[in-house]
């Protein structure tokens, strides 16, 4: 049956997985929660807990991220098929995220409205896009990986 | 803890480039202080010194021709000072207990810088017996007058962070965290066994930000003024968490019926009538967060009635642009303070000179406790200033009256909170990290007779 490789790229066996796959999904969900729970502060009018909501997702991104960043490093270093434009542009991107976000997380520790707008909603939105590109590249490059397997 | 220092110190300048709010302390005192533009800097700045604590032989500095000795030594966080006229001292040992909830990844990270400021080394307090830190009145009997009491002894035990504390004939108001509290107390006592009776609720509960309750009573002694702190720095923790709080409560010690006295007053501490007037008098602690100079704290005579715009506003109409919503209505009304303190000074003490054994020009001033901030890095307070007054309102600029709270090696050996004035004129004053009480008298030890 010749269908189509792409529906089937995995045939490399567990050990060549990528291990950043375990947590991939954390910080993508947290930053993009963050926007839209600064979206319903603003919406909001200021209801403090739609704040408290985006520290914490900003704070558990920004853990799940750091890890992430060094579990890609690893992937990266094991696996050679992960080191094509798309990895690094990935790779780039995450760490882009990562340092947008930690900003954001000094900005939404202010006492209030100047926690998210402007400021902090601009950064929420950047971290978002970033981590979102990151996700799909990262994808891409792991799908070219069992391609080429 | 000087590490602290340095990544805030390093991460500020990572963030803010050149200094920000490029102004003097100097320029923010008095009625019209400068006030820059708030900026919220990427990092707020935090400098916090280490507590060190006296040892044998050091004190603080007086000026000249003045002389400071320790009344008492080994306290537990001593916080206020009730000197009687038969001369006993009550000596207020407290502080919070716990720790606030956590809304924020923040907040664990505050309490802990907040804990290094009092020495605490980032650890739970265990000073006291089994049962957490001491919380009660310690009374020291100064017969003599010669500052070295011959009596040590608790007068009450087993309070819930008791802060303000006022006599009104043999009725001992004690304000807990939580309550106005009655003792039936006859000056001379050493101990009191009865139990008390409660007067009213004051706002304590799980978060209870500022949880120092200054307590004074009118010149009659017909009404009680308890200053009740906010929640909040301002307002992050919600509007409902403020109800009836930065405020100073009028209280009928009789009936405990109460009503707001005065609004808008974000930590009010060291209520204290004017000697001589109706007027009361409060220092504020103005809001953090805004820049290094930004909002000074202040001493004010407190209008009945009147806002003086926490969180919405300060100094008048300056708006806070945190607050949200905000309220147009009340930033109309809301009334600058008399005498700006400069910032983050933290004022928590407040006295009248009353006494004769200081100079002229010390008689119906103003000393005023500043127990030192945390959010600027070149550290401001941590002395007791002294302000003269003309006809009931200040004048002039603060003199910097007891110093050297801070050493040379920029570690605290004691941070000043309560001032009072003893029967002989003396200055008392309560040094917290520092577990001293300390007087100031001048020129020679001023004798009884000499009154």
């Amino acid at each position: 049956m010749a269908e189509n490789v792409r529906e089937r790229p995995y045939r490399t066996g567990i050990a060549r997985h990528p291990i950043s796959a375990i947590i991939l999904p954390i910080p993508i969900i947290c930053f993009i929660g963050a926007l839209a729970t600064d979206l319903a502060y603003d919406g909001s009018g200021g209801n403090l807990i739609w704040l408290n909501f985006s520290s914490w997702l900003i704070a558990t991104g920004l853990f799940f991220g750091g890890i992430l960043v060094v579990l890609m490093l690893i992937d990266m270093f094991r696996l050679p098929q992960l080191r094509s434009s798309e990895g690094w542009a990935g790779f780039a991107l995450l760490v882009a995220a990562w340092i947008v976000e930690l900003i954001n997380s000094f900005v939404h520790a202010r006492d209030g409205w100047t926690a998210v707008v402007p400021l902090g909603l601009i950064l929420s939105a950047a971290g978002a896009l970033q981590i979102l590109i990151y996700g799909w590249l990262w994808h891409e490059a792991r799908y070219d990986t069992g391609e080429r397997a | 803890m000087n590490r602290l220092f340095l990544t805030a110190t390093a991460l500020i300048a990572l963030g803010a480039c050149g200094k920000v709010q490029d102004i003097d302390p100097s320029q923010q005192v008095g009625p019209n202080p400068v006030l820059p533009k708030p900026v919220e800097e990427l990092v707020a700045a935090v400098g916090v010194p280490d507590v060190v604590g006296w040892k044998d032989g050091e004190h603080p500095t007086v000026p000249a021709g003045f002389q400071i000795q320790a009344m008492a030594t080994g306290l537990s966080n001593p916080r206020n000072i009730l000197p009687l006229p038969n001369g006993d001292v009550l000596v207020v040992e407290t502080q919070r207990v716990g720790s606030e909830p956590v809304d924020r990844p923040k907040d664990p990270i505050r309490d802990f810088i907040m804990s290094m400021a009092h020495g605490g080394g980032g650890a739970k307090e265990t000073s006291g017996a089994s049962a957490g830190p001491p919380q009660r009145i310690t009374l020291l009997r100064d017969a003599d007058g010669d500052g070295k009491p011959e009596l040590k002894s608790v007068l009450v035990d087993h309070l819930v962070s008791p802060f303000g504390i006022t006599l009104v004939g043999n009725d001992l108001y004690i304000a807990d965290t939580d309550a106005i509290l009655r003792f039936p107390f006859t000056p001379g006592q050493t101990k009191i066994t009865a139990p008390p009776q409660k007067v009213v609720d004051l706002p304590g509960g799980l978060i209870d930000h500022h949880w120092t309750k200054s307590l004074t009573a009118s010149p009659d002694g017909s009404k009680l003024y308890a200053g009740v702190g906010s929640n909040s720095n301002v307002q992050e923790r919600g509007p409902e968490a403020e109800t009836n709080r930065a405020a100073i409560w009028e209280v009928d010690p009789k009936t405990g019926v109460y009503r707001v006295f005065a609004s808008g007053l974000r930590n009010p501490n060291g209520l204290t009538f004017y000697p001589g007037s109706n007027t009361l008098w409060t220092v504020v602690n103005e809001r953090d967060e805004l820049g290094p100079n930004l909002v000074p704290d202040y001493m004010t005579s407190v209008k009945e009635g009147a806002f003086y715009g926490w969180p919405y506003s300060y100094y008048g109409q300056h708006v806070d642009p945190r607050v949200k919503p905000q309220r147009p209505d009340l930033v109309a009304k809301a009334i600058p303070p008399d005498y700006a303190l400069s910032s983050h000074v933290a004022a928590l003490g407040l006295t009248f000179y009353t006494g004769a054994s200081f100079p002229a020009m010390f008689r119906g001033g103003a000393f005023v406790g500043e127990h030192g901030s945390w959010n600027r890095t070149e550290l401001n307070g941590y002395r007791v200033v002294f302000i003269r007054f003309a006809g009931g309102k200040p004048v002039g600029r603060p003199y910097n009256f007891v110093t050297g709270f801070i050493g040379p090696d920029a570690k605290a050996r004691g941070r000043p909170v309560g001032v009072a004035v003893d029967r002989t004129g003396a200055l008392l004053i309560a040094d917290d990290v520092g577990g001293t009480v300390w007087r100031v008298t001048y020129a020679s030890p001023p004798k009884l007779a000499s009154r």
